[in-house]
């Protein structure tokens, strides 16, 4: 039952965070991003096994492995800008949120190049 | 790395603002703003922390 003590970390959190909020809110943002990282840790033991069911898919399969850890690449960086946009929406930032959002679509896109520049090549193959 | 690190930031929290508003209370103003500029930044090491190793095992895992 992971999932009940991680439900229980977020409410203990909550109503820590709100306690401290009307005196120091900085504190409480402090708490609010060891909160997330905590929960974060707990489900990564979780998340390896999936990434290694995918990788073991991807082998039996013969897709490129160029393309699987690109696809793994993106999806970590779209965990790590999200959670950053998401902490400085909560503090009341959301300017920064949205640059921070845009630092990680343009970081995606930059990834997703090789695979595009392929896609483009054959469709190019195709037409000739 | 456990939840005993969430407790110990809510009572660093709860301790300074307290702290706080004592000194406050007594009326030093210069003291009370020291003791919270120096909870935040012992507050700001252990987050400091805590997310570059959160850094470093979003990158292990995805391979970066």
């Amino acid at each position: 039952m992971e999932i009940a003590q991680i439900t229980g970390i977020g409410l203990i959190a909550t109503i820590l965070i709100i306690v401290i909020k009307n005196q120091k809110p900085e504190m409480a943002i402090q708490l609010s991003i060891i909160t997330g990282i905590v929960i974060f840790m707990m489900v990564i033991g979780k998340f390896t096994a999936i990434i290694n069911l995918l990788s073991d898919l991807s082998k039996k399969t013969n897709i490129d492995t160029i393309y699987m850890t690109t696809l793994l690449k993106i999806v970590g960086i779209a965990y790590i800008a999200e959670f950053g946009a998401e902490i400085c929406k909560d503090a009341g930032e959301g300017s920064i949120a949205s640059k921070i959002e845009l630092a990680g679509k343009v970081m995606i896109m930059f990834l997703a190049v090789p695979i595009i520049t392929s896609l483009l090549n054959l469709i190019v193959k195709l037409v000739n | 790395m456990g939840v005993d690190i969430i407790f110990k930031i809510a009572a660093i929290g709860i301790v300074v603002s307290i702290l706080n508003q004592v000194l406050i209370q007594s009326g030093r103003q210069e003291q009370a703003m020291m003791t919270t500029l120096a909870g935040l930044v012992i507050v700001l090491m252990m987050v400091a922390k805590q997310i570059m190793t959160l850094f470093e095992t979003v990158r292990t895992m995805f391979q970066f």
